[in-house]
């Protein structure tokens, strides 16, 4: 099997699992309590929040685990608009994650006003758009670095200054789980980050929230005061020392990773495209990561695509996907412009650290054979 | 033989499936997501967690076949349920369960099967595929309490000959025999005789919120045109119905026709509801050749076949029948041979 959906989550790094072992057995203990069991696993929950801390140039009070990216999402959005009684206001973007999505509609169903504000053809939101969308309501901006289908890329810096300079009382957040593998993640302008162990090699079920000191977030999960606070539940240490490690794989071999992947995906790019006729790159305008490709074959469903893909041995996406593991139209492409026919006949390419020039090489003949006989 | 199952999650077509791969096909599960209910804010994302699904994937697990969840909601929600909500708003009785099969699964899916690289589409449905001397034959499942016959009767040479229906030699005990012995986990699973886009609701909830203009109020009038009453809407009448008239008059009344371009509702004795011919529309013959003269017609999907004559579209019953509306699939009969079937365009009552 030729692995193609690392966007949807990575094997884990070489290290990670040796690093995580003694948690998982042995070392059982709750770091909350007051003999030695326990604070030997203190320690390591507090040695992988300082490892992390160091490798965003952030505090380790700043760090705050979480169990992925999803509940990062909503910690920094839910917990910035219940905090704040005079600004209660969200202002999101519409090619956003489900986890920010859902959430926005969530909050604007208890009555929160929640702006959608939308992309151009390439998948980018403007500044000017951005903060033309902000009332005296809004207490929080949520714009993704890198997006989860495209892996069009947003200067989140960028935009957090323009939002800051007229709105210096509104908070900037960013889901950076897609952006991780290659970008430099600073924390910069940015009041709060998200990021998933599970899509930068480490394991599932792992992650974390970025609060800038002194930013008060009202807890989505409420019980034993864990985290400051912040994220009650006892914490999953294994996980916090496995995302810990990964990381510092990760920026480790960032400089490769642009390159190599970069290339991978590049040339696997450049066969899809001269031997698919019409074959068409959503976001190709756009700066994107060197991970992504959302692909358009035009007169090929992508659920059949994908299906064959399977069968022949390479695991490739929709983009966007429903629980059932049926595909859905991304909104992603809609927003971009697309219409629903097109964004069925899109399928999402997303390459890794373990991936191989040959990978792409062969599932780009593969690719092209399956299409050469669907058409 | 690439044989693609459509796996709905109950057991008939897990045993399907399991049979298929026991004759040594390359098989391929898949059920279809049909329905994601209303557009808008609700939590969309929750929509398309499906456990009936769930179960389809753990069973083509335990059978060790490759499995899919494909999206079929634009083509269901185009062909099935606006077409359902239409036909309740002009006073028909649609069956969507058949519009299903008619628009999706025969249709749309079977000319799909190519592109799956599968060569026959499986389904659990208890009616038997055979061929004899080159021509696919369709037939009455063996357990006759059990028969799905009716709802496949609009299928041709075409769909027959790349449909094979493996449980239709078998009764529904030794089905859930099967699927106990592989241990499959629909084994025991209960039967749903729910609409699955209406689920447990009321239909007449669903209708009301998807066609609001089918609830304009109108006049309910006897046989003789005297109108004894109001009501809110024709959708929320069906031809036969008894209950929730809101008439209280000694015998007991009954819906006997719909006239869905005056909004009115006509109420009337058991009967009236007497139906002595039909006019078929959408007829199709299993075979290929016109049907007409002597058949067994069957207007429900459980009921038993009347005998009945056909001619020139139009159907005349040895015996007037009280259970006919517009809108329902009839389909015919020799014996346990399906010849084909239609739809029942409009009824011709008995002068009383």
């Amino acid at each position: 099997m030729i692995y193609l959906d690392h966007a949807a989550t990575t094997p884990m790094r070489p290290g990670v699992l040796e690093d995580m072992g003694p948690f998982l057995v042995g070392e059982f203990g709750n770091p909350s309590g007051v003999h030695e069991v326990s604070r030997r696993a203190k320690n390591a929950l507090e040695e992988a929040r300082e490892r992390i801390a160091a490798v965003l140039g952030a505090r380790p009070m700043e760090i705050v685990f979480t169990s992925g990216g999803t509940e990062s999402d909503n910690l920094a959005l839910k917990g910035a608009v219940y905090n704040n009684t005079a600004r209660s206001g969200l202002v999101t973007v519409a090619t956003e994650h489900d986890a920010v999505l859902e959430t926005a509609y969530f909050l604007r169903r208890q009555g929160h006003e929640v702006s959608l504000v939308g992309v151009d053809g390439s998948g980018m939101v403007s500044p000017e758009d951005l903060v033309a969308a902000i009332t005296e309501q809004t207490a929080v901006v949520s714009v993704m670095t890198a997006n989860s289908e495209t892996g069009v890329l947003a200067d989140v810096a960028q935009l957090a200054s323009a939002v800051k300079e007229q709105h210096p009382q509104v908070l900037f957040h960013t889901d950076a789980v897609q952006a991780f593998n290659s970008e430099d993640v600073a924390t910069g302008h940015m009041d709060m980050i998200s990021l998933a162990g599970h899509k930068l090699g480490g394991p599932k079920g792992s992650g974390l929230l970025y609060v800038r000191e002194g930013l008060h977030l009202e807890p989505v999960l409420h019980g034993g005061g864990h985290e400051l606070g912040r994220r009650s539940g006892t914490q999953n240490i294994a996980g916090a020392v496995g995302m810990a490690t990964a990381m510092e794989l990760a920026v480790a071999d960032r400089e490769r990773f642009r390159m190599v992947v970069a290339a991978i995906r590049d040339d696997f790019e450049k066969r899809a495209l001269a031997g698919i006729d019409g074959a068409v790159v959503n976001g190709e305008e756009a700066v994107r990561t060197p991970q992504h490709l959302n692909l358009r074959v035009p007169g090929v469903r992508n659920q059949v695509l994908l299906m064959r893909l399977d069968q022949a041995g390479v695991a490739a996406s929709a983009g966007s996907a429903c629980q059932s593991g049926a595909a859905k139209v991304s909104h992603v492409l809609e927003s971009m412009g697309l219409t629903p026919e097109q964004a069925r006949e899109t399928v999402r390419f997303s390459f890794g650290w373990d991936s191989t020039p040959e990978d792409g090489s062969t599932a780009a003949e593969i690719l092209v054979d399956l299409v050469g006989e669907l058409l | 033989m690439r044989a693609l199952v459509a796996m709905s999650g109950g057991v008939d077509s897990s045993v399907a499936a399991a049979i298929m791969k026991e004759q040594g096909h390359q098989v391929v599960g898949v059920t279809l997501k049909l329905w994601s209910g209303p557009n808008g804010e609700a939590p969309t994302a929750g929509c398309c967690t499906l456990s009936d699904a769930e179960d389809a994937r753990r069973v083509a697990a335990t059978l060790d076949i490759p499995y899919y969840v494909l999206d079929y909601t634009e083509e269901f929600e185009g062909g099935v349920v606006d077409r359902f909500v239409a036909e309740y708003a002009t006073g028909r009785t649609p069956n969507p369960c058949i519009e299903c099969n008619r628009t999706v699964k025969f249709d749309r899916l079977l000319r799909s099967l190519d592109g799956f690289d599968c060569e026959v589409l499986v389904t659990g449905h208890h009616a038997r595929n055979v061929e004899v001397d080159g021509n696919w034959r369709l037939m009455r499942g063996t357990d006759r309490a059990k028969d799905q016959s009716y709802v496949l009767s609009m299928l041709g040479q075409a769909e027959l000959s790349r449909t094979r229906l493996p449980v239709g030699e078998m009764t529904k005990d030794a089905v859930r025999e099967i699927a106990r012995s592989l241990d499959l986990r629909t084994a025991n699973k209960p039967e749903s005789m729910d609409i699955c886009f209406v689920g447990q609701r009321d239909y007449r909830s669903f209708l009301r919120g998807h066609a609001p203009e089918a609830f304009t109020p109108g006049p309910m009038v006897d046989t003789a045109g005297v109108e004894v009453g109001s009501h809110d809407g024709i959708a929320g009448f069906t031809v036969g119905q008894r209950r929730g008239l809101g008439v209280a008059v000694g015998e007991p009344r009954y819906v006997v026709e719909i006239q869905p371009s005056t909004s009115t509702v006509v109420i009337g004795r058991r009967r009236d509801l007497r139906v002595d011919s039909v006019e078929i529309v959408d007829l199709t013959s299993v075979e290929g050749v016109p049907l007409r003269g002597r058949v067994a017609a069957q207007y429900r999907a459980h009921g038993d076949p009347v005998g009945a004559t056909l001619s020139d579209g139009m159907l005349s019953f040895d015996e007037p029948q009280e259970g006919v509306a517009p809108g329902q699939t009839i389909a015919f009969y020799e014996g346990d041979v399906v010849l084909g079937g239609g739809i029942i365009a409009t009824t011709d009552r008995s002068p009383v």
